[in-house]
């Protein structure tokens, strides 16, 4: 599947800095996100030790308990929308056009302003260390708690005016993947033929833009508390903190959807690609995503059952939490389904898949558990919680990324993954996480609450919580070894050919890395694994005689790219000056905000000036 | 009309062509036509509306926890349904004024269009006005946004609602210089098209916010 080499429509730079900061290529910008969330994910991972660090033993005085409430509240920030959710944005950028047989995203320069403000946001939310101390209410930041008067540091404005601009980049990048997905198909690439990735990520993006308005008005009101003088959850005021909880979570729970669905589509990938079968029921798997996505909109509340909401309400949102177990069911009987009988190669994409449809089952079952009310009630704010969405998070979201690391890391470097190293990341990880959250969910049900600084000695909790420590850093060795693997294998000769694994979906129709252009031509669509049938169907001559469909412009002496343009950049760190003059602007320089303005409109006439392509 | 979203297939692409070559200043596409027919602007319009309708459904939805728990002489006692009123009639009356800019440069006739398009605007800005009226009343009145929780959420919902409605009277503005500078024609007007989308978007949540405030 050799690629025509093509005239570039313009001369500009394709290497060194200025070219990856005004890049609009989706897959440099997947690469921006995917590099800039590891390392994110390495700074949560290190948050993850601290704690253990200071929990490892009883009475421990290792850090401050005020320093201790920084880290955890970084801990959950930064993993659910510094790592995990730019960790999706990114292998969607790569893939999303790739599998569709796209050129590009339906708006490059959008998409690279959606990784600008995703940069620029966590560099926000990180500042705060040195600019008065970090957030320290919890990633959930419950009201009261972050109100002015009980925390009193301009932690939580960094953390509100972050989740703002990180929420305008998930929307941002949101409308884009759908717009792309629903127009940018090749020609037979129907709905109903797309990659269980593509419809993964499709269906976490509508999730994404219906969520995200929620916890911005959360945010908006709690700003206004905080600065104007306002009463939204004061309680003293007659203010309701459970407005707070209610628009949270409105937020919050399809969160986790957005968090888990695209790695549920690319365990799908990778179990069909390396057990060498079609992935059994398409169709039933696809609806599941949407089955998921729709009942993940009635279910907030469920976070809410020890506030004192009425039983009738209790008993609705218990009810539909049970339901949310249906369509998961379906995708793990399904996943069950495609590697049986399967031609299986156990490579360490393949183990990682495995140990997801395994661990994240517990995950599962913790959910349910935790639906039923009297349950819910018993272990509330314990351990047990912890463990459990650290069962679907790390177990399901973190593996499921382990998973499509290993599965397409050749396709954007060229080169494998050590599987030797691999596979020793894949038991360390699988012990390591074991042995931390299969664990917290025990010391849960023996009454630890979460949160807690320290603990007295002698409550039965002490070896359990010494063994969680030792897993932690168990898994730490794990990404250790991972992210070695991948500096030693970068050093290596770009060798692997287009089809490494025997692929069925379209990335692997073209070389690997792509070229800047995706695709000079299209093989034909007739099913979700246009490549298998390529290869293997029943009317295939490709072998000796290629069959493709020329794309547009893809005859011609030249293909039409996207000017590349640093507009996005400038426009997204005028947003943050706005952010941060919001933040000081009251108190200390006014001078902030408006410099913020300015920047930020020369970026918007300095976007609309120039021409996209 | 097709101002509220008249697909219409293969028609579009000619429109689409022309609009790869006069107008550069925007997103263009990359394919020569979509898999669903739709230009992509159009689309993602459609979209970003459905995230903003999440956006003020839950803000009406803090207003209506609040309004009740206030009692109505430190709140709803004091709002001017006259003006309110007044104000909904000139909103509706620009959705009108849009659509027929967005006809008038459907059948070619570009300076009917940029004369809609200026009454849009000004009724726009009449609008504000009256909702800088009825605010300084209230405030008169007692009632700002951190006297209570009925000021906040009023403050609050129709103050988001009128920033809204301020953005697209520069983004009409910003129509009306294209149009003088000749970047819309009969045949390139999909920019008239978007700014209506959101226009009547803004126009439709202000009904229901008049009915949650002031009528019910």
């Amino acid at each position: 599947m050799a690629t025509n080499v093509l005239a570039m429509p313009r001369t500009y730079a394709r290497t060194g800095l200025w070219s990856w900061i005004t890049t609009v290529d989706h897959k440099r910008i997947g690469i921006l996100y995917l590099v800039t969330a590891v390392a994110f994910f390495i700074i949560g991972g290190i948050e993850a030790l601290i704690i253990r660090s200071q929990l490892a033993v009883p009475a421990n005085t290792l850090v401050s308990p005020s320093f201790y409430n920084e880290i955890f509240t970084m801990h959950g920030t930064t993993m659910v929308f510094l790592a995990i959710m730019p960790l999706n944005s990114g292998f969607g950028n790569y893939f999303v056009p790739l599998m569709i047989g796209a050129r590009d995203m339906a708006f490059p320069r959008l998409n690279a302003l959606g990784y600008w403000l995703f940069l620029f946001g966590g560099i926000l939310l990180y500042s705060s260390f040195f600019l008065g101390g970090a957030p320290s209410a919890g990633w959930f930041g419950y009201a009261p708690l972050t109100e002015r008067a009980y925390s009193p540091t301009y932690g939580i404005d960094f953390w509100i005016l972050s989740l703002q601009l990180l929420g305008i980049s998930s929307i941002t990048g949101g409308l884009n993947f759908i717009v792309t997905t629903l127009n940018l198909r090749a020609p037979g690439m129907t709905i109903n033929r797309l990659p269980l990735f593509v419809w993964g990520t499709l269906v976490t993006s509508l999730l994404a833009i219906f969520a995200i308005p929620s916890i911005s008005v959360a945010l908006f009101l709690l700003l206004f508390d905080r600065h104007f003088g306002t009463s939204f959850y004061l309680p003293s005021a007659e203010g309701d903190p459970l407005l707070w909880q209610h628009l949270f979570w409105f937020f919050g729970h399809p969160e986790v959807y957005i968090m888990i669905m695209p790695p549920f589509g690319i365990i799908s990938e990778v179990l069909a690609t390396h057990s060498r079968k079609p992935i059994f029921g398409y169709a039933a798997m696809a609806f599941a995503f949407a089955g998921i996505a729709f009942v993940s909109f009635t279910v907030w509340a469920h976070h809410m059952f020890a506030t004192g909401i009425s039983p009738v309400a209790d008993a609705i949102f218990s009810g539909m939490s049970f339901v949310v177990a249906v369509p998961t069911g379906i995708k793990i009987f399904n996943w069950l389904g495609t590697i049986w009988k399967g031609s299986i190669r156990l490579t360490t994409a393949f183990l990682f898949a495995a140990g997801f449809i395994g661990q994240f089952t517990i995950g599962g079952l913790g959910g349910v558990m935790l639906a039923t009310v009297p349950v819910d009630w018993q272990i509330t704010d314990t351990y047990f919680v912890v463990g459990h969405f650290h069962y679907t998070l790390f177990a399901g979201a973190a593996l499921g990324l382990f998973a499509g690391a290993y599965h397409w890391f050749p396709k954007i470097t060229g080169r494998f993954l050590n599987e030797r190293l691999g596979k020793i990341h894949f038991w360390l990880t699988m012990v390591g996480m074991t042995m931390v959250f299969l664990t917290m969910h025990y010391v849960g049900v023996l009454g630890m609450p979460r949160r807690i600084y320290t603990y007295a000695p002698g409550q039965g909790w002490d070896l359990w919580n010494l063994i969680e420590t030792i897993g932690a850093f168990t898994i730490a060795l794990g990404v250790l070894i991972f992210v070695l693997n991948i500096l030693t294998s970068l050093r290596q000769k770009a060798t692997v050919g287009d089809d490494p694994w025997d692929g069925q979906t379209l990335e692997w129709a073209t070389s690997s890395p792509p070229p800047v252009y995706n695709f000079a031509s299209m093989i034909p669509v007739n099913s979700p694994r246009p490549l298998w049938d390529a290869k293997y169907g029943p009317h295939s001559e490709f072998a000796d005689n290629p069959k493709k469909i020329e794309l547009s412009g893809g005859g011609k002496a030249q293909i039409h790219l996207p000017n590349p343009s640093y507009w996005p950049m400038v426009v997204a760190f005028g947003m943050s000056v706005i952010s941060i003059g919001i933040i000081f602007g009251a108190d200390t320089n006014w001078l902030i905000l408006p410099v913020g303005i300015i920047i930020f409109f020369a970026g918007i006439i300095g976007w609309l000036a120039q021409p996209a392509s | 009309m097709s101002a509220i979203g008249k697909v219409e297939p293969g028609g579009q692409n000619i429109s689409d062509a022309i609009e790869h070559i006069v107008n550069g200043a925007q997103e263009q596409a990359l394919h020569a036509e979509t898999s669903t027919g739709l230009d992509h602007r159009k689309l993602v319009m459609w979209i970003f509306i459905a995230s903003e309708s999440i956006f003020f459904a839950a803000l009406m939805a803090t207003f209506l926890i609040y309004k009740s728990k206030v009692p109505p002489e430190e709140g709803l006692h004091h709002l001017n349904l006259a003006v309110a009123s007044a104000n909904t009639f000139i909103l509706l009356f620009s959705s009108l004024t849009m659509v027929l800019s967005l006809q008038s440069i459907e059948n070619g006739k570009k300076g009917r269009m940029i004369f809609f398009l200026i009454a849009t605007a000004l009724l726009g800005l009449v609008f504000l006005g009256g909702q800088v009226f009825e605010y300084n009343e209230l405030i008169t009145n007692g009632i700002s946004f951190d006297t209570n929780l009925f000021g906040s959420s009023f403050f609050t919902l129709t103050g988001f609602h009128g920033s809204h409605v301020f953005v697209g009277v520069i983004w009409i503005t910003m129509l009306i210089i294209r149009a003088l500078r000749g970047g819309i024609t009969e045949h390139n007007h999909l920019a008239v098209e978007l700014g209506g989308l959101y226009w009547h978007f803004v126009d439709l949540v202000w009904v229901v916010l008049f009915t949650i405030i002031y009528l019910i």
